[in-house]
């Protein structure tokens, strides 16, 4: 469903996105007092103090203390303080009205979740329980996400519900699950400040991870050798040591290739392998094909680039592999990441100082927002709904029969198939804007337009809440409290520094409010985020996500805690005192899946290795779509942009998408810089501004994805998934560029907008 | 309380990666008035993402303040560049022009010449400047000479640096690789775009077009 001309100006006028900046602010004066808390975007989660006056941010102070980020931000984290008191700030609860210019009219809280409670029994009664679905997201607390769960799984009983990180961190949580029996990043970052090579695959640092880029400077200072693989020259790779241009879709081809050369060239830790791991004969028959002719003809890299990179990294002493999105992407991103384990078991180079490997989180609670039970197949502490021994478990905890608990469900994309097949007919949403976020949104477009019922919880009317039948007005960052796990394993605390204005609520509550209203109270009485903590705790306790032993206090003295951090040990006597387990996979560790038969979480506490098979991305390039298309992040915005594309020199600074493209090809299709450029996929187009650069690969060009309606490139990203992880797709489909006309619309509409 | 004489604000462009952290922070400075006054200039975006941040230099004898008409621009006892004072600047750009490192900008709208002031006042209390306190990559940095020397073994520090005739002893101090550590002398860029073009240039020479574009 292409967006219909002309856009709902009285809708933008009366909800935005608006730019606010500090001069439209009222003058604050001094602030009363400063909030140690964290920022509220990506999963590095850097140490800020808020300033505080008279229940409002006005501004932020370094705080140099925290270990993590020493007092440095992003542009992200030093503006953020401009969420608050926003203009576009829902206050109140509101009703679809089609007879309002702006397409809604604003109605009671309480009315509203009356009619909310209605619709939901309405629809599982008449559909059955799993026609109501519930969409979460990786921005919340762990204790929001954990109540998230609760409240699919017992409150609804409903078997549908998924997040956002289903766009974010799933391959590398199921290579991580495959390989090492657990679901985190093995080293905190300080490991980095000793490694010999630092490989960083499919990750733009610089942009998306900022504060990550002083720890390999400063790792380079030591003396790091630092490999960027990625097809664009990005801020890190520029100074690098050793550039790899990957053909987009290509990076599992060229770990085979580089294990290939570690195996001829015996640069093995066969010890570890024999001691260790499993599973490397059946790989390294696997990779003997991946000669370095055959990586360089697969990857698009230059064969002596491959040998280079296999001869640092094989023989390195110690190493940090590091890997995010780019490589996560794709219809085959498990094997992507299962590739890059491989490169590091077979290295031997992992559970010690200095030899590390790590997913870089994306979203604020990118780890602990995957932990506790909002996944469609979990349950809390890691646990699987399909397991018996877990349900039971849980079931214990939350005072019902196993029996009641729901079989696992569906990923974020299959529920709006579902919609499309009548087996979803409501749909609860919270920190999740689908029409941004997902791939080929003109599906999800009228997925949302067909649904009978649909309610949004959320702070700001984002792009995919204007579809909705009810929106719940819920709570700022900086209006709650609760733990989040950062990049590196490591829970820490967010702290309240202002209440919610008008009629917003802090969303546990709301989620409470409608359990309530529907006559299922029961288990859904918390009277604070510690008390869901506190339950969480014993959910999570002897899973492999173990919090048991983590507590607010804790947090505060620590400055984090890095789970697991059991509360009994080995010996079933109570470790109250525990300290967090910084570093996993250590000589001599205990989990409770091992048992003390080896420091990974398989009954034999040894690693696998898993035979890493390349496969094209879904869509390959052919001759009416010649060029690849990939999509990725700009270091202004994050994520669909509800907050930063209302933070005005945020959108100064990065107003609008733009198509970036090298020179070559520019030159062969007619375009110059700035030149407006329509770029069309098989499932929509958008026309964007050229940058023309010559750090992209001339076969490929990139979009950020950060903006909504026909600004937005999902338009034409493709809605394949990997089959293990069932993330899409973002890294790769084909398209065709060509010159074109400045939009109609920018006469109307804002850049942000 | 003067700037500690230890504490000194070192740039190392090297480490820039663009972010805009600094351009952001710089406009969060309580005495700054909502205005940034760093720059964050890109060297050649066709070529290269390379960035480099723009402090004020804090000159030992800065070429702004001598000048001035208006005797506006003054240096602090403890030897930091200020903004010029309101009552006396007559925005004639003297300074703005003058400048051997192109960093007082007019402010139009204020008829005032703004520029770095190194955060004074947070520097004259012992806190960092804001954007040395958030940098990501630490291109900006600010601290003693004892931890830039254990932090960055492979650069030196330089503070002197060489306009034609002119030399220009500064209070900032610029990291260089250890190897080449004479003063700078501007004149010896003119003929070397010195970007690692080549670099640049070639990553990609090897991937070929598909033919029916």
């Amino acid at each position: 469903m292409p967006i219909p001309p002309p856009e709902n100006l009285a809708l933008l006028d009366a909800f935005g996105p608006h730019r606010a900046y500090e001069r439209d602010r009222a003058p604050s004066g001094s602030p009363s007092h400063l909030v140690k808390t964290h920022c509220c975007f990506c999963g590095q989660q850097c140490g800020i103090k808020l300033e505080v006056k008279d229940n409002a941010v006005v501004g932020f102070e370094p705080w140099y203390d925290f270990p993590f980020n020493k007092g440095k931000l992003c542009p992200k984290g030093i503006k953020r303080y401009l969420q608050n008191q926003h203009p576009d700030r829902l206050v109140r609860a509101y009703a679809k009205d089609t007879s309002a210019p702006e397409g809604f009219r604003a109605l009671p809280y309480e009315e509203a979740i009356t009619r909310v409670a209605a619709e939901i029994d309405r629809i599982q009664t008449h559909y059955g329980r799993d026609a109501f679905a519930v969409l979460s997201g990786a921005s919340l607390t762990t204790e929001k996400t954990y109540l998230m769960g609760k409240f699919a799984h017992m409150t609804l009983r409903t078997a549908n519900i998924d997040y956002n990180g289903r766009l974010c961190m799933v391959s590398a949580g199921a290579g991580n699950k495959k390989a090492f029996g657990i679901d985190r990043g093995a080293n905190p970052w300080d490991d980095l400040l000793g490694a010999e090579v630092i490989f960083i695959a499919g990750a733009n640092i610089a942009e998306c991870a900022p504060i990550t880029t002083d720890y390999v400077w400063q790792a380079r200072e030591r003396g790091a050798k630092v490999i960027v693989v990625d097809p664009r020259v990005t801020p890190l790779a520029r100074t690098c040591d050793l550039y790899l241009p990957v053909k987009p879709g290509r990076d599992v081809a060229l770990f085979n290739g580089i294990l290939h050369l570690m195996i001829a060239n015996d640069w093995l830790d066969r010890p570890f392998i024999d001691a260790h791991t499993v599973g490397f004969d059946a790989l390294a028959a696997h990779v003997a094909e991946w000669t370095p002719a055959q990586t360089a003809e697969v990857t698009g890299i230059a064969e002596p680039l491959i040998r280079q990179a296999a001869a640092l990294w094989g023989k390195a002493k110690t190493s940090f592999l590091m890997h995010a999105r780019g490589i996560e992407h794709h219809s085959h991103g498990v094997q992507n990441v299962l590739g890059a384990i491989n490169i590091v078991l077979a290295s031997g180079r992992i559970g010690r100082e200095f030899c590390g490997y790590a997913t870089i989180t994306g979203q604020a609670n990118g780890q602990g927002g995957r932990e506790h039970g909002q996944k469609c197949d979990q349950l809390p502490g890691g646990r699987d709904l399909a397991n018996p021994e877990h349900r039971a478990y849980i079931a214990g905890v939350w005072g019902m029969e196993p029996d009641e608990l729901p079989q696992p469900g569906v990923d974020a994309y299959e529920i709006f198939r579902k919609v499309e097949r009548d087996e979803v007919r409501g749909l609860l949403s919270i920190c999740f804007n689908p029409v941004v976020s997902l791939p080929d949104n003109n599906f999800i477009r009228a997925m949302l337009d067909k649904l009978e019922f649909y309610v949004a919880i959320d702070f700001f009317l984002n792009e995919t809440a204007r579809y909705a039948d009810i929106v719940l007005p819920g709570s700022l960052h900086e209006e709650d409290e609760g733990t989040v796990t950062q990049v590196e394993g490591r829970v820490i605390k967010i702290n309240k520094a202002v209440s919610c204005p008008g009629d917003a609520r802090q969303d546990w509550r709301i989620i409470q409010d409608l359990a309530r209203a529907l006559g299922r109270e029961r288990g859904m009485t918390f009277a604070s985020p510690e008390a869901i903590f506190d339950e969480l705790r014993v959910a999570s306790r002897g899973g492999i996500c173990d919090y048991s032993a983590i507590s607010y206090d804790k947090i505060d003295q620590q400055f984090g805690v890095f789970w697991p951090c059991p509360d009994t040990g080995p010996d079933g006597q109570p470790t109250p005192e525990h300290r967090g387990t910084v570093r996993l996979f250590e000589p001599g560790s205990w989990n409770p899946i091992a048992r003390g038969a080896g420091p990974f979480y398989f009954p034999d506490g040894k690693a696998r290795f898993n035979v890493s098979r390349y496969t094209p991305p879904a869509e390959v390039v052919d001759a009416d779509y010649p060029i690849i298309l990939t999509t990725g992040r700009v270091v202004s915005h994050f994520l669909s942009g509800t907050q930063t594309r209302r933070i005005g020199p945020l959108v100064d600074h990065c107003p609008e998408p733009f198509v970036e493209l090298h020179p070559r090809l520019a030159e062969r299709l007619g375009i110059a810089d700035a030149d407006w450029v329509r770029v069309v996929s098989r499932r929509g187009e958008t026309t964007l501004q050229a940058h023309v650069v010559r750090t992209i690969r001339p076969d490929t060009v990139f979009i950020p994805y950060h903006w909504a309606g026909r600004k937005s490139v999902n338009q034409l990203t493709i809605a394949a998934q990997d089959p293990i992880s069932k993330i899409p797709e973002y890294k790769v489909c084909a398209v065709k560029l060509e010159k074109a006309q400045a939009p109609a619309y920018r006469a109307e509409l804002e850049p942000q907008q | 309380m003067p700037v500690p004489s230890d504490l000194h604000f070192y740039v190392d462009p090297a480490r820039c990666i663009g972010c805009n952290a600094c351009v952001q922070a710089c406009s969060e400075c309580d005495s700054h008035k909502g205005q940034s006054m760093i720059q964050l200039d890109l060297i050649d975006a066709l070529r290269s993402p390379q960035t480099v941040p723009v402090v004020c230099m804090h000159c030992d004898s800065p070429t702004c303040a001598e000048v001035c008409p208006a005797d506006a621009i003054k240096r602090t006892e403890d030897g930091v560049v200020l903004s010029a004072r309101k009552p006396r600047c007559i925005a004639c750009n003297n300074c703005v022009l003058a400048c051997p490192f192109g960093v007082p900008k007019m402010n139009t709208g204020m008829g005032l010449m703004m520029k770095c002031d190194m955060c004074y006042d947070r520097t004259s209390v012992g806190k960092k400047p804001m954007c040395a306190s958030v940098c990501p990559s630490q291109a900006l940095f600010y601290g003693t000479r004892e931890e830039i020397e254990r932090l960055r073994p492979g650069s030196t520090a330089i503070s002197s640096f060489q306009f034609g005739r002119q030399t220009i002893n500064t209070r900032v101090r610029m990291m260089v690789p250890r190897a080449n550590a004479a003063p700078l002398s501007v004149a010896d860029g003119f003929g070397d775009p010195g970007l690692g073009h080549e670099v640049a240039d070639d990553v990609f020479a090897h991937i070929a077009l598909g033919g029916d574009l």
